[in-house]
């Protein structure tokens, strides 16, 4: 290419190819001090809307992130049973079997554990939630643990009156530094307590009575008592049987408590043993039930799919994911309910005012003026009100029934039922969207000039093709607008289907509400807004792909 | 003025009047007749009624008074989708949501044209207005000039006898609109059809109109042949509003046959041609075109009246000479001379005698 035939923009290029990027005055390139400049108006502009994005990333953003995700957490069971999950891992249910006796042992540490942390009643409610029955079994289980533990207290407290007193077993189990830091302490100035720290001889010989201790200590320490002086769980004696019974080697031990250890040594291998595969049977046979330990085993992980499986009406079984029963399906169905009646109520927006915003926008000013602010006028009631009215209106002595008894359309004692099933939601649930869609309508009719209809009619096309070819297709993106808008407002309405909704014309946020407020089961509340999020989206994002948001007029 | 009706008149207005509101008459008494094959265009200044005229032919607004006929049938009850009237509106008003082609086709659509007859035609009628690679695009990609001429083809792709254009030229640039001038003409009697053309634009209403109906205050102030309104108005509306005018005021001392004697309010005597005026004493007002001023003594007749002017501006415009003079006690008075060898430039300052032929200066009311 000679010069002569380049373009001025091509110069331009073929100069920057020579001579590198286009610099400013000071030598910099010319794109890092724009760049530069740029960055102190961002900066501004950053500023100037950051207490709004503090705002909302606070109490809007954060609530609904931490919200969805309880929907997958589940630490709750293995916080719990720590002991009792890790054992069940290699545990296969296929066998038909229940769990080894290993199993069981450290259900019971965990178990006594928990009952007197008071945990082992909310893990019966979550576990609740996926096997009926399993609550009032934890329950029951938290209230025997202690007497399956006292077999071993007794006949250590019988050996010898040593292991009767709390003081001793701290002496024996806690090193003189952590006992010396622990009897200074006194809770003031908010410092925490000493962390606990074993005796070493006792650490490396005792290992479980150890960790089990530790776990006494923690528990002590929580309920503002003196670990020092407080006579340890029976787990904690039940944990010493097991070490003396593996074998411990406690001649390793000097200092306090080591020859009544050697004595309870020697006296171990005729202790009375508890075997707790039948104690807990005893409590209650459903230990003995595969399907429990299954359920265990399920939600072991820190994270499940069971609350999303649960929110569609299906369960984790062995055989990996399941539909529930026919009579346990709800959620789906109560989806559908909620996607239908908003595409009826977004439908009846559509009919009541696609009219309305026509005249709307095709009156003089002033008079449309006028209309508008009757449309407007429902935003200026409560909505509470708004719903407590339609709630007097359709009832079966209000004054639609009696109006239309009156009129002779309806028989006296027949009258309709307008109100708690989905007629009622349907009717004022319309009523109290409207607004929605009229607005966005309006707004896009406003910019339709009339002379398209007269062009049409002009070309041979009667009133409704011209309607129906020309002004119809140009309002589609008022009508898309308003109904995006209706429909997610609807999707997720709460108090109108609550007020007058009845069993029948409940939504699915109403069932979200209910698990928030009164069944407490936030993870399966969670799962349900996440799909209904999830919905939400791939909905807004439908519709982009087929009408494309771009279409969408909420003005101008 | 009224017309005397037409015995094979295609489009009538007869007596119309029309208000919007009860109280005031946007058009008085509207008399037209119109031949087929016309091409007549109504020019005014804004609010004069014109759109209202078309808009009433179109049957978008119905007459007060009188009766619009097309063909002789009285159209005054037919809905507008039914008189078969083809419109080009100001805004174009191409549907946005179909394409070129789809425009096009709407109107053989709705007279349920088969596809292959529909196809043809829009062919046809893209080809007429030079567009036929345009046929697939939306209307938003076309420039204004394309969009107008799609609007016009739109607005004969169904062949009506009458087309109705509301300004279709308004938004256009000056070359644009000349070249769309020629073509909407050339268009026209090409394919034979009547045309009622509105405009604010007076060149455009001289260079394409068989007629020009000159609206003002809801009337028709002169109907008459672009030659005609430009060189004999019939009123001083018409003179001042059809191309560049001269006035003078003053009283008609003498008529004789087709002459006359004027006396200016400042007391110089000129001729003029009695057009308005009917006996001595009405006081008129004189038009004289600026072009039609001479200051060269030897191109007057011995006999004619002259005035004393004072040269206060002179324009070079290439083509011709613009200059401004200080007459008879206005400031306005303007004369043009064409750039020829022989034509002396007057120099601001320079007293000068003008003058010019009887007939050229019409006395008109006042
Ligand atoms: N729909 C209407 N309602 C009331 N008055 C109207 C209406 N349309 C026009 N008018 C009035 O009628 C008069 C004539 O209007 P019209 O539109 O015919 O004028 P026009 O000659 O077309 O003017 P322009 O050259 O500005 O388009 C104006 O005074 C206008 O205000
Ligand atoms: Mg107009």
């Amino acid at each position: 290419m000679t010069d002569s035939t380049m373009t001025p923009d091509e110069h331009r290029r073929a100069d920057e190819a020579a001579t590198g990027p286009m610099l400013a005055a000071d030598g910099r390139p010319l794109k890092v001090s724009l760049n530069r400049a740029l960055r102190r108006q961002k900066l501004r502009a950053m500023l100037l809307i950051a207490p709004l994005l503090i705002f909302v990333l606070v109490t809007f953003i954060a609530p609904i992130a931490d919200m969805l995700f309880r929907s997958i957490e589940n630490q709750i069971v293995s916080d719990t049973l720590p002991r009792t999950t890790s054992e069940l891992a290699t545990w296969d249910a296929e066998t038909g079997e229940i769990p080894p006796p290993e199993v069981f042992d450290a259900l019971f540490k965990d178990m006594f554990i928990a009952t007197e942390r008071k945990a082992h009643t909310r893990l019966g409610s979550r576990l609740n939630y996926e096997l009926t029955g399993v609550s009032s079994l934890f329950r029951k289980s938290g209230r025997r643990v202690d007497d399956m533990g006292e077999v071993y207290q007794d006949q250590f407290e019988d050996l010898n009156d040593f292991w009767k007193d709390g003081e001793n077993w701290s002496a024996l189990m806690g090193s003189d530094a952590w006992r010396s830091s622990m009897s200074d302490w006194d809770g003031k100035d908010g410092r925490s307590a000493p962390a606990f720290e074993p005796r070493s001889d006792v650490a490396s010989t005792l290992p479980e009575t150890v960790a089990i201790y530790r776990e006494f200590v923690d528990f002590v320490l929580s309920e503002d008592d003196n670990p020092l002086a407080e006579d340890p769980w029976a787990v904690v004696y039940a944990a010493l049987y097991e070490d003396l019974a593996n074998g411990a080697d406690v001649s390793a031990v000097s200092g306090a408590g080591a020859a009544e250890l050697l004595e309870a040594e020697a006296a171990a291998s005729n202790f009375e043993t508890v075997d707790y595969t039948a104690a807990f049977a005893d409590v209650d046979k459903d230990w003995h039930s595969i399907e429990v330990w299954q359920t265990i085993q399920t939600y072991s992980p820190d994270f499940t799919s069971g609350y999303f499986l649960n929110a569609v009406d299906m369960q984790k079984t062995p055989d990996g994911p399941a539909m529930r029963p026919d009579n346990e399906r709800i959620y789906i169905k109560l989806f559908i309910r909620t996607m239908f009646m908003s595409l009826v109520i977004t439908g009846s927006c559509i009919l009541l005012g696609y009219p309305v915003a026509w005249i709307l926008a095709n009156l003089p000013a002033r008079t449309a003026n006028l209309l508008m602010i009757l449309v407007l006028l429902p935003f200026w009631t409560s909505l509470l009100v708004r719903t407590s009215a339609w709630k007097v209106m359709l009832q079966q002595q209000g004054v639609v029934n009696d109006t239309l008894v009156w009129l002779g359309i309806v028989a006296d004692d027949s009258r309709l039922a307008l109100i708690n099933n989905q007629t009622g939601t349907i009717i004022a649930m319309t009523h109290i969207l409207l607004p929605f869609m009229i607005l966005p309508l309006y707004s896009v009719m406003k910019t339709i000039p009339p002379s398209y209809l007269r062009a049409a009619k002009s070309l041979g096309a009667t009133n409704w093709t011209a309607f129906w070819r020309v002004y119809f297709p140009q309002s589609v993106p008022g009508i898309g607008a308003g109904s995006i808008l209706v429909f997610i407002l609807a999707i997720g309405y709460y108090i109108t289907p609550e007020i007058v909704g009845g069993t029948t014309g409940t939504f699915i946020s109403n069932r979200i509400a209910y698990h928030i407020s009164s069944s407490l089961n936030w993870g399966l509340a969670a799962a349900l807004g996440a799909i209904l999020l999830a919905f939400v989206l791939g909905l807004y994002w439908a519709y982009d792909k087929i009408v494309g948001i771009d279409n969408v007029k909420l003005g101008g | 003025m009224a017309q005397d009706k037409l015995a094979d008149a295609f489009v009538e207005f007869d007596r119309v009047q029309k208000s919007y509101d009860g109280e005031n008459l946007v058009v008085k008494d509207l008399n037209l007749f119109m031949p087929k094959g016309e091409f007549l265009t109504m020019l005014g200044p804004s609010g004069s009624g014109k759109t209202t005229c078309l808009m009433m032919l179109a049957g978008f607004e119905t007459a007060t008074h009188g009766d619009i006929r097309l063909d002789g049938q009285s159209i005054n009850n037919i809905p507008p989708h039914k008189r078969g009237i083809g419109m080009v509106f100001q805004n174009y008003a191409l549907f946005p949501h179909m394409t070129v082609a789809e425009n096009l086709s709407f109107p053989l659509e709705v007279r349920k044209m088969g596809k292959s007859d529909r196809e043809a035609k829009v062919k046809r009628a893209l080809d007429m207005v030079q567009m036929g690679a345009f046929g697939g695009r939306r209307p938003a990609q076309l420039s204004g000039g394309q969009q107008q001429r799609i609007a016009l083809a739109r607005a004969l792709v169904f062949e009506p006898e009458l087309v109705l254009m509301d300004e279709p030229l308004g938004a256009l640039d000056k070359q644009l609109r000349e070249t769309l001038q020629f073509e909407i003409t050339k268009l026209a009697h090409d394919l034979g059809i009547t045309v009622v053309y509105v405009t604010h634009d007076q060149t455009e209403a001289l260079t394409m109109s068989d007629r020009v109906a000159v609206f003002d205050d809801g009337r028709i102030q002169q109907l008459a042949p672009p030659d005609r309104l430009y060189e004999e108005p019939e009123n001083s509306f018409v003179a001042q509003f059809i191309g560049e005018n001269n006035t003078l005021e003053g009283v008609v001392k003498e008529i004789s046959g087709d002459k006359c004697l004027v006396q200016l309010d400042g007391g110089e005597l000129i001729d003029a041609k009695p057009v308005n005026v009917t006996a001595a004493g009405d006081r008129t007002r004189v038009s004289i075109r600026p072009e039609r001023v001479e200051y060269n003594k030897d191109r007057l007749s011995p006999d004619a009246h002259t005035l004393n002017a004072e040269v206060l501006e002179f324009i070079y415009m290439g083509d011709i000479f613009r200059t401004r003079l200080k007459v008879a006690g206005t400031d306005e008075f303007v004369i043009k001379t064409r750039n020829a060898p022989d034509v002396e430039r007057l120099k601001p300052g320079q007293s000068i005698e003008i003058g010019w032929l009887p007939e050229d200066c019409r006395a008109l009311d006042a």
